[in-house]
């Protein structure tokens, strides 16, 4: 079974105007760089994009809000990006954030085969307007518990460290965040990795992600890796 | 009255050994700088991490390897990565046992507002919603009046709720608050050269004070 594609255009395909997408990352770390310029090129409009965060003026999901691509953004945080603030505050560009752990466990849920959750974050605040709370006795109290649906977006779009060509994936440090999550919720799953590897070369017990929820997988052509808020102490 | 590192230090006394701790980002990053000797404790990072060390050395920062607030860390040993479903399924199920966090407002039954200033700052609530739901051990970090001089200590939250009847403890730059089960501010500890008519001031709501208020002890 080999699931490798050339490029990111060619991992692409099928991508419509108007699709859900699910895109890994925390920040600027992990996020699928080589896919993203990808869809900046390729110019799909009205996307909805399922992301922890939205990237920053010009990089990351930030490129596809210069082009004015994205329709709706679903995020827990936003806060590093002007033009995302721009677009937001005029209403073209409609947002619905969520808590952290709630977009986790969506995510995590589509890739498990549950259609919803019942989480305890947002009970009682303006997350919960609409939803439907139920009340359970767990872990020693009784409490109210918000149910969300789980995510099926019509792509997942994540970068791995490596990767083989069956599509099992390895990330690297803070890079997994929501990676696997996203990636196993897809009904495509694109995975660009920065090594691709022959099947045998990874070992099965440290694989984070089983190729079975990998569509495609490929090699990116180059990573920037930018860092976001470069922090560090004095001496050696 | 406490500087920001005070707050921190202040608050680093009431993390125990063997203790799982969330540091939110702002003041309470600072509390790991005043974690007291012989004080083992893993700290937990949102993003993914149990056993979050110091920022690195110059040369050594890696863009794989960074804290919930986007920063570049290091890991000790003995830590361990994982996805964000299971960083919060263990928010989730209690098993962090102190979360420190910042915060805009809190109210006098332990609701707290943090997330959002509607018409100005709607940045999103991150993991914030996540922790205040679930954990048991929450004291927050901040300052007892905002800049216009209007108390944060409030009867009621005016901004968008984060979560509700969950803040335990309070540590401003004027003292220590525990939030009563049954609703009110329950002054503990004054900052050194604070009164208690000082703190009643800047404490719009109930503010509960019992017999004679020690000054805190920060050494």
């Amino acid at each position: 079974m080999n699931k490798t594609v050339k490029n990111a255009d060619e991992a692409l395909a099928g991508l419509e105007d108007g699709m859900t997408l699910a895109l890994g990352g925390f920040g600027l770390c992990g996020i699928p760089e080589n896919s993203i310029t990808a869809l900046v090129k390729k110019g799909k409009k009205n996307l909805t994009c399922i992301s922890n965060n939205a990237g920053v003026d010009d990089f990351g999901l930030g490129l596809l809000l210069q082009k004015k691509l994205i329709k709706k953004m679903i995020s827990s945080y936003v806060g590093e990006n002007a033009e995302f603030e721009r677009q937001m505050l005029s209403g073209e560009l409609e947002v619905d954030l969520i808590p952290q752990g709630t977009l986790a466990t969506r995510l995590m849920a589509g890739g498990y085969g549950m259609p919803a959750i019942f989480t305890p974050a947002g009970v009682g605040t303006e997350v919960a307007e609409g939803k439907e709370v139920r009340r359970f006795k767990f872990n020693g109290e009784e409490k109210d518990y918000l149910m969300e649906y789980a995510f099926e977006p019509d792509f997942a779009i994540v970068k791995a460290w490596k990767g083989d060509t069956m599509g099992n994936l390895v990330f690297r440090m803070t890079a997994r965040n929501f990676s696997p999550l996203v990636a196993m919720a897809g009904k495509i799953t694109v995975a660009e990795v920065e090594e691709l590897v022959q099947p045998g070369e990874l070992n099965p017990q440290e694989i984070h992600l089983p190729g079975i929820y990998v569509t495609r997988i490929f090699q990116g052509e180059k990573y920037e890796k930018r860092i976001e808020q470069r922090t560090v102490r004095k001496g050696s | 009255m406490l500087d920001k590192n005070g707050i921190a230090k202040r608050i680093a006394k009431e993390i125990k050994d063997g203790y799982y701790v969330n540091l939110g980002i702002g003041i309470p990053t600072l509390c790991a700088n005043y974690i007291p000797q012989g004080v083992n404790v893993v700290l937990q990072s949102e993003n993914g991490i149990l056993g979050m060390g110091p920022f690195p050395f110059e040369g050594d920062e890696d863009a794989d390897l960074i804290n919930a607030g986007k920063q570049t860390v290091t890991l000790l040993p003995g830590a361990a990565i994982f996805d964000s479903a299971l960083s919060f399924g263990m928010i989730r199920a209690q098993k962090v046992n102190l979360t420190i966090l910042g915060a805009m407002e809190v109210s006098e039954n332990g609701d707290i507002a943090n997330w959002k200033i509607p018409g100005k700052m709607v940045k999103g609530m991150g993991g914030a919603m996540d922790l205040v739901a679930s954990a048991k051990n929450i004291i927050v970090a901040m300052q007892h009046v905002n800049k216009a001089g209007e108390s944060k200590l409030l009867p009621s939250c005016t901004l968008p709720i984060t979560g509700l009847r969950c803040v335990k403890k309070i540590v401003t730059e004027l003292g220590v608050l525990d939030v009563l089960p049954e609703g009110g501010f329950k002054l503990l500890e004054r900052a050194p050269g604070i009164s208690v008519e000082h703190i009643q001031n800047a404490t719009a709501g109930k503010l509960i004070v019992d017999g004679e208020i020690p000054e805190m002890i920060l050494d």
